[in-house]
């Protein structure tokens, strides 16, 4: 069983996938095929309206039953975390601590020679 | 008290110009990085410290002749709404001045402290969305991208550490194993909070180069620390090797462009020669800088609260 984090990744991946809108059945189903065979609806309805109070899915009401989508393409979230993650975010690339910065090809080759690779 | 205020002026302004840039200027911070972080924190703490305090105590010093005293007699004529004799123009301006700054610098350490836990609060919310749990290290996250990236989100609940694809595929398993525990030592040796500190002062004193000067200085020696806790984990060459190649960008990412700042060009360098050059620890160093970190932090409440100084 995986945690209720895992799951909603899975979910929202499953989701992103998907080319429509999905009923919690439907992904109930789409998600059933690994070790999560038998994942309760109610499962399902827990781990949708945690992602839809983080903002990641919007429940469409106007079906019956309602179905449920992705807010934004995960490209976009991608670019977002891509952004902080390689310092081009200005100031909130400060808020994670990152290994090192990215260095112009001269000053890489002051470092090659420091090794003593080239 | 006015002595007690040229005194704290004096202290402000060698540690707001010249003690920083000597700091920063000389070789030894790099061979005991620790030591280094100690004194710059001083330097801050103790730089804010007599600035506030020579306006404190050029603006009270007509209320009376030492700090507690003088808060005296400022609080009960403030509830008389009556002023003391010697109450000039000027002390009157050089009191606002102190709360202004002193309410400015607490305002923006709040704010900062707020919008980086919000700033990380995004970044994991959507860094769980997309990227796998490494079942051989916990806390760590797999990133599914190409380009060599490796870094930690400080929390105060649950910290991570997030290595992406490419950086595993890059590097050697020991190297990644460097850069795991480089990451490690960040969230172990709590940097994020003195790093948040500093980011604050910088953003409260925009036109004191010496914040900027002080945050960036900070930075490097926190990587450090983290380089020489990784170095009790793997060998030197093999973390410089690391270094080298996810700061090269392991040929994936073009040169920095406009839009990224590249790292500052002596900051990787100086990292990777303490790996591949170490020298040891000037004695005076050990011994001499934190008895004057201490003294720095100690001289202006003494200078405040000291009748000597107080004629």
């Amino acid at each position: 069983m995986q945690s209720l984090g895992e799951l909603e990744r899975t979910a929202l991946e499953q989701l992103w996938d998907a080319d429509e809108p999905l009923t919690p059945g439907a992904l109930r189903d789409r998600l059933g095929t690994g070790d999560d065979r038998g994942l309760a609806l109610t499962t399902v309805m827990t781990v949708l309206s945690r992602l839809e109070k983080k903002g990641f899915v919007a429940r469409d009401r106007s079906t019956r039953p309602a179905t449920y989508a992705p807010v934004h393409a995960r490209e976009e979230y991608v670019a977002e975390v891509m952004h902080d993650a390689l310092g081009t975010a200005g100031d909130r690339t400060e808020a994670l601590a990152r290994f090192v910065g990215r260095a112009s090809a001269d000053e890489t080759a002051a470092l090659r020679r420091l090794l003593g690779l080239d | 008290m006015i002595l007690a205020a040229a005194l704290l002026a004096v202290l402000a302004i060698l540690l707001a110009w010249p003690v920083p840039l000597a700091v920063a200027r000389s070789a030894w911070p790099d061979r005991a990085p620790g030591t280094a972080l100690l004194l710059w924190q001083a330097i801050a703490l103790a730089g804010v410290l007599s600035l506030i305090g020579s306006l404190l105590a050029a603006g009270l010093a007509p209320y009376g002749d030492h700090l507690l005293a003088a808060l005296r007699a400022f609080a009960s004529e403030s509830v008389r709404g009556s002023l003391p004799p010697g109450t000039t123009a000027l002390s009157g301006l050089a009191l606002a001045a102190a709360l202004l700054l002193g309410g400015h610098l607490v305002a923006n350490l709040v704010l900062t402290v707020v919008r980086t836990e919000r700033q990380r609060a995004r970044h994991r919310s959507l860094l769980l969305m997309l990227s796998a749990p490494m079942p051989e290290a916990p806390r760590t996250r797999l990133l599914d991208a190409e380009a060599p990236i490796a870094y930690c989100l400080p929390g105060t609940a649950r910290s991570l550490t997030v290595l992406s694809a490419g950086l595993v595929d890059l590097l050697s398993d020991q190297e990644v194993q460097g850069v795991v525990e480089h990451e490690r030592a960040h969230l172990r040796q709590h940097h994020a909070l003195v790093l948040v500190a500093f980011r604050a002062w910088r953003i409260a004193l925009p036109w004191f180069p010496v914040a900027s000067r002080a945050q960036d200085a900070v930075g490097l020696l926190t990587e450090m620390l983290a380089d020489d806790e990784a170095r009790t984990k793997v060998p030197d060459p093999v973390l410089a090797r690391a270094i080298t190649a996810v700061a090269s960008g392991g040929g994936v990412l073009g040169e920095p462009g406009a839009d990224q700042p590249a790292a500052d060009p002596s900051s990787v360098e100086r990292r990777v020669r303490r790996l591949v050059h170490p020298a040891p620890v000037p004695g005076y160093v050990r011994v001499l800088v934190p008895l004057a970190a201490i003294a720095l932090v100690v001289v202006p409440p003494v200078l405040l609260a000291a009748p000597a100084f107080t004629g």
